[in-house]
C-alpha cells in the first residue's frame, strides 16, 4: 500500500445564510494515497466542490472551516501560513482544473500569455521568493510548456499559445486546462467535473490524457463527478458524498458490483443503463441549514428504520478497504447480491 | 408503436443556413447547420435526434419550431405546409407544435411568477376568461406533478428538476400534438432525471402527445425512443428503429459513439475507444463524406464521392459507402 499523500480529518465547511447557518460539509474525513484517482460522486449540491475547495484552500471569504486536520504531504494546511500556501502548495502542489474551460480562461490574453504567467509563479524551477523572471528559466519553461501540449495531444503547439481561447473548441480548452494543471509536477490534481461540458468522444479522449499522464507524472487525482459512468472509467477508489458527509468509501469494483449503502445502490440503479422501470430516488436533497435528524438520507430510505431516525450512524468498515456510514449496511449488500 | 398512419411531421431535404460574415460586415460563406435532412415522424411516437454539440440537432428542432427559417426544403406538420410562411400565418398552423427550451430556468422570465409564465400562452393564443385560464393552469400543473403553491413562486426559489417540469407545463397549455424537447435532461443528476422522464411518457399517454427528442445522452434515449436518428454535421448519418442501432450499429460514427459511452461495470471505454480529434468547423466541410476525417474506414472514395442516405435490409437508413447488415 503506497503512502497517503492527504489525510482530511472531520473536516467541517458552514456558511452563514439568510435562513441559518448551513452546514456544507459535516465532518468529512478522507484520504488519499500517492498515485491514486479518487471519485467523489453525488448529487449537486452535496458539497463535493465545496470539498475540493477547501482542500485547495480557495473557499469564499465568508466560509468557516473547521477540522481536526487537514494533511496534506506530512504538512497541516489548515494551521500552514496562507503565504506559504498561496506561494508553494495552491497552484504549484495541488492544482486544479476546472468543470467549464469556457469561463476559465481571461478572453482578453492569448493561451500562451495565460500559460508564461502560470509558470512565472508555478514553474517547479522557480525558487521560493524568486519574483523576477530570469531569461534561462524563461527558456526552460517554455520547451516545457510546448512539450506538455504535444502531450496532451493539441497539434501544432508553438501557433496554439499565440490563439485566444475564443479560438479553440472546448476539447482543446479542456486539453490544455490539463496540460496547465500538470506543468507545475503537482502532487494533486483536483479536477471539478472536468467533463461534464464535452461530449461523449471528446470525454472517453479527455479521461484517458487524465489517467494516463497522471499515471507517467506520478500524480494523485481527486475526481468530483456526479457521472457514476466516467468514475467508472477512471476512479481507483470512489466516496459517495450526500448532504454534505461521506457515506460510502470503496474501490471501484467493490462500489459498483458489491455497494452496501441503499442510496448508492439507488444511485446505480438510477443509471439509464440499467433503469428501464424509469425510477427515480423520491425526494429531494435535504436542506443544510436543518437537515433530518439521524441518517441524513432516512427520509428518502427504502429501508429506513426508527434508529435511522433517531441516531445518527458512524462509520464503520465493513470489509478491506470498504467504509460505509450507514445503520443497516449488510441488508443492502444480500439484496443487491440478490437482483 | 403504431406506425399505420399518416406521419404527423415529415422533413423533406431540408436546409438551414447560416451566413458567416468577415470582420467587415461582408458575407464569406455559409454554415449549414441543417444539410439536407430528411425525417418522418409518426403519431405518438418518440423520436431521438442524438449526435455531438455543434452537429445541427438543436438548429434542426428550432427550424420545425419555425424558430429558424429553412433556407430549402419542405416541412408538413399534420398535413400543412409550414416550412415557408410568414411569422403570422406560421403561428396559428404550429399552435400544436411546441419547442421545450434546453435551459427551462434560463427561458422564464425571472421577474414573473410562475402562474404568470403558465398563463402567458392561453394569453396569446385563445380567447379564454380569466377563470377558465386559470382552471386550465392549476390542471397542468397538477399533471406535472407540481403543488399549487407552486403558482406564487418565482423560477429561482425552485430546483432544476422542478423548472424542468414548469418549462413542460408551460407547453402542455395549448394542448399540443408534437413537442420538440431540446435536451430535456442536460443538468440534472441521474436520481431526477429518471423521475422527468417517466414524468415525459406519463403525459404522452395522457395528452397523446409526439416527441422529437433531442438530446446528446444516448443513454437517455435509449429509454424513451422507439426511433432514432443520429446526426453529424448537419446530415442524418443513421436512422431506425432504437433497438436495431443499438444492437448493431452500421455507420462508423454511431459504432464510435455508441463505443464512447461508458457502461457502469461493463468494459471500460477509455481502454478501447478508438475515434482521434473533434469535428471539423461546419463552415468549411470536408469534401465528399463529412465523416471521413474522423472515420477509422475512411477509402479514396469517401474523398470524392458523398454518400447517400440509403435504406438497408431491416428498413433502417445509413449514409455510408460501406454500411451492410
Amino acid at each position: 500500500m503506497q503512502a497517503e499523500l492527504l489525510s482530511v480529518r472531520d473536516l467541517s465547511v458552514s456558511f452563514a445564510t439568510e435562513g441559518g447557518v448551513a452546514r456544507v460539509l459535516d465532518a468529512v474525513s478522507l484520504t488519499l494515497r500517492a498515485g491514486e484517482i479518487m471519485g467523489l460522486v453525488g448529487e449537486s449540491g452535496c458539497g463535493k466542490t465545496t470539498l475540493a475547495r477547501s482542500i485547495l484552500g480557495a473557499l469564499p471569504p465568508n466560509a468557516q472551516v473547521r477540522g481536526t486536520a487537514l494533511s496534506f504531504a506530512g504538512q497541516d494546511l489548515l494551521t500552514l501560513d496562507p503565504r506559504v500556501v498561496a506561494d508553494r502548495v495552491r497552484g504549484r502542489a495541488i492544482t486544479f482544473v476546472p468543470q467549464d474551460p469556457f469561463s476559465a480562461f481571461n478572453p482578453l490574453f492569448t493561451v500562451g500569455d495565460q500559460v508564461t504567467e502560470l509558470l512565472r509563479w508555478k514553474s517547479p524551477d522557480r525558487r521560493p521568493g524568486e519574483y523576477f523572471y530570469p531569461r534561462a528559466r524563461r527558456r526552460a519553461d517554455r520547451g516545457r510548456a510546448l512539450a506538455m501540449l504535444r502531450a496532451v495531444h493539441l497539434a501544432d503547439p508553438p501557433r496554439l499559445l499565440t490563439k485566444y481561447p475564443h479560438e479553440l473548441s472546448g476539447g482543446q480548452r479542456q486539453r490544455v486546462m490539463i496540460a496547465m494543471a500538470l506543468l507545475p509536477e503537482p502532487k494533486l490534481v483536483i479536477a471539478d467535473e472536468p467533463t461534464t461540458a464535452l461530449d461523449v468522444t471528446i470525454q472517453a479522449q479527455i479521461l484517458k490524457l487524465l489517467r494516463t499522464l497522471a499515471n507517467e507524472h506520478g500524480a494523485s487525482v481527486l475526481f468530483t463527478t456526479h457521472d457514476l459512468g466516467t468514475a467508472w472509467e477512471i476512479c481507483d477508489r470512489v466516496t459517495v458524498m450526500y448532504a454534505g458527509q461521506t457515506l460510502e468509501t470503496a474501490p471501484i469494483e467493490a462500489f459498483v458490483r458489491r455497494p452496501m449503502v441503499p442510496y448508492t445502490r439507488l444511485l446505480l440503479e438510477s443509471l439509464p443503463s440499467r433503469n428501464a422501470a424509469l425510477q427515480g430516488i423520491p425526494g429531494d436533497v435535504p436542506s443544510l441549514v436543518s437537515p433530518p435528524s439521524g441518517c441524513r438520507f432516512h427520509p428518502r430510505c427504502p429501508q429506513a428504520s426508527d434508529a435511522c431516525r433517531a441516531e445518527h450512524p458512524a462509520v464503520s468498515e465493513q470489509s478491506a478497504g470498504h467504509y460505509v456510514r450507514c445503520h443497516h449496511p449488510q441488508l443492502t449488500a444480500v439484496e443487491a447480491a440478490a437482483v | 408503436m403504431t406506425h399505420g398512419a399518416a406521419p404527423i411531421l415529415e422533413l423533406h431535404d431540408v436546409h438551414t443556413q447560416f451566413p458567416i460574415h468577415n470582420a467587415w460586415g461582408r458575407r464569406v460563406g455559409w454554415l449549414r447547420a441543417v444539410d439536407g435532412v430528411s425525417l418522418s415522424v409518426a403519431r405518438g411516437e418518440i423520436l431521438g435526434v442524438v449526435g455531438e454539440s455543434g452537429c445541427g440537432k438543436t438548429t434542426l428542432g428550432k427550424t420545425i419550431a419555425g424558430i429558424h427559417r429553412a433556407g430549402a426544403g419542405k416541412i408538413r406538420f399534420e398535413g400543412n405546409e409550414i416550412g415557408d410562411l410568414t411569422a403570422n400565418e406560421g403561428r396559428a398552423l404550429r399552435r400544436n407544435l411546441q419547442y421545450c427550451y434546453q435551459d427551462p430556468g434560463a427561458s422564464l422570465d425571472p421577474h414573473w411568477k410562475i402562474g404568470r409564465a403558465l398563463e402567458e400562452p392561453l394569453v396569446i393564443h385563445t380567447s379564454m376568461s380569466r377563470t377558465e385560464r386559470h382552471a386550465r393552469v392549476r390542471e397542468v400543473l397538477a399533471a406535472v406533478g407540481l403543488p399549487e403553491g407552486h403558482l406564487d413562486l418565482y423560477p429561482h426559489e425552485i430546483s432544476g428538476g422542478q423548472q424542468r417540469r414548469i418549462g413542460l407545463a408551460r407547453i402542455l397549455m395549448l394542448r399540443p400534438s408534437l413537442v420538440v424537447l431540446d435536451e430535456p435532461t442536460s443538468g440534472l443528476d441521474v436520481s431526477v432525471q429518471a423521475t422527468v422522464l417517466r414524468l415525459f411518457l406519463e403525459l404522452r399517454e395522457r395528452f397523446d402527445l409526439t416527441y422529437l427528442f433531442i438530446s446528446h445522452d444516448l443513454g437517455v434515449v435509449r429509454l424513451v425512443s422507439q426511433r432514432i436518428a443520429v446526426m453529424y454535421l448537419g446530415k442524418v448519418m443513421e436512422c431506425g428503429q432504437t433497438a436495431q442501432v443499438f444492437a448493431s450499429p452500421v455507420h462508423p460514427y454511431t459504432q464510435s459513439l455508441l463505443a464512447a459511452v461508458p457502461v457502469v461495470g461493463g468494459r471500460r471505454v477509455t481502454e478501447t475507444f478508438l475515434l482521434e480529434g473533434e469535428p471539423p468547423n461546419p463552415g468549411s466541410l470536408p469534401t465528399g463524406c463529412r465523416f471521413r476525417t474522423r472515420c477509422p474506414r475512411a477509402e479514396a472514395r469517401c474523398a470524392t464521392e458523398e454518400p447517400a442516405l440509403r435504406v438497408l435490409a431491416d428498413g433502417r437508413q445509413a449514409a455510408c459507402h460501406f454500411a451492410e447488415l
